[in-house]
């Protein structure tokens, strides 16, 4: 049983490596020059602005959620495909096996499609309707209280 | 020998990095930190003959609360309250009533801790568990309903964990 999980352990020490190699190997071979521009991290060629401790967007959270719910998905559906051809050969199970896994990824295709129509993984539809949601805001709080300023003058 | 050899490296692992979790400065630190916990636990799941409850461990906590945890804590801005005394009397009171109930059970029935030398080499006598589980699944008169309610469950967390998080728009705001 050990055997099986080798190939895992080799595949984690390969990758390890390959990182590792890959890190060393350019620590022999780059110029070493030290201008303040290569002292400057990295930000694939723009110049960086500001700090990177800065609070990130929501709609980061939102995708990572959406992946969490079909990562779920996935680990349900994997035991059923590994015995769908063997499913198909029991008595009072046979096709019935592909309708009920295609009911179960229909019902969460439906909250695909809920998150894709209400436009939560467009990134620019998302954040437009962010800046309309910002300015709608902002008109109710003006309408709300006028400032008084205007009127004594 | 080789599975108890395994067993300290990857139990130390999850030890050694949950303590780090849990005394190091930075928060995201700690988030990585976690990463080892996680997979030394999966570690534990596969030697104890659960080898879908392994994969599903990597697949879903390594692979995905830990993503949502660092994004959480990068949406949150540092709130200075938490160092409040009743905070910090209220955290250390609910992990010491846990940590005692875990105590005081750990020596009775299920919980019944067997001795290092005696563990059972599971890995080595289980039979792949991804199979029996699928078939559970499919089966009119087993699982199947809990199957396909399962889906259904997990419809009403993304629908409703994507508004929430889109009403996020208005709360800070208001806010500000």
């Amino acid at each position: 049983m050990y055997f099986h999980y080798a190939n895992i352990l080799v595949f984690l020490v390969a990758g390890m490596a390959f990182v590792f190699l890959n890190m060393v190997i350019g620590s022999l071979l780059r110029p070493k020059r030290k201008t303040d521009e290569g002292l400057e991290p990295y930000e694939c060629g723009e110049e960086t602005i500001g700090s990177s401790w800065f609070r990130f967007d929501i709609r980061y959270y939102t995708v990572a959620l959406v992946y969490i719910v079909f990562a779920v998905e996935v680990a349900f559906l994997f035991p059923v495909a590994r015995v769908m051809r063997q499913a198909f050969e029991i008595e009072g199970i046979g096709g019935l096996a592909l309708i009920e896994a295609f009911l179960f990824v229909a019902i969460l295709f439906l909250g695909l499609a809920y998150v894709w129509v209400k436009g939560d993984l467009n990134w620019v539809r998302a954040f437009q309707r962010e800046f309309e949601e910002r300015r709608r805001l902002e008109a109710e709080r003006r309408a709300s209280s006028p400032p008084p300023a205007r009127k004594a003058s | 020998m080789a599975s108890l050899l395994a067993f300290l490296l990857f139990a130390g692992l999850a030890v050694v990095c949950a303590l780090v979790a849990l005394f190091h400065r930075s928060v995201v630190h700690s988030a990585f930190a976690l990463l080892g916990t996680l997979l030394g636990v999966a570690d534990l799941f596969l030697q104890l003959g659960a080898d879908y409850l392994a994969m599903t461990q990597v697949l879903i906590y390594v692979g995905g609360i830990l993503v949502l945890i660092l994004f959480g804590l990068m949406l949150t801005p540092p709130d200075r309250r938490e160092l409040r005394p009743a905070r910090i009397f209220l955290g250390l009171a609910v992990t010491g009533a846990g940590a005692l109930l875990f105590l005081t059970r750990m020596d009775s029935g299920a919980w019944k801790a067997a001795p290092l030398q005696e563990l059972p080499d599971l890995a080595n006598q289980a039979s792949p568990t991804a199979e029996p589980i699928g078939l559970a699944f499919l089966e009119r008169d087993s699982w199947l309903l809990a199957f396909e309610f399962a889906s259904v469950i997990l419809l009403a967390a993304l629908v409703g964990a994507v508004f929430i998080a889109r009403r996020r728009f208005r709360v800070d705001d208001e806010g500000a």
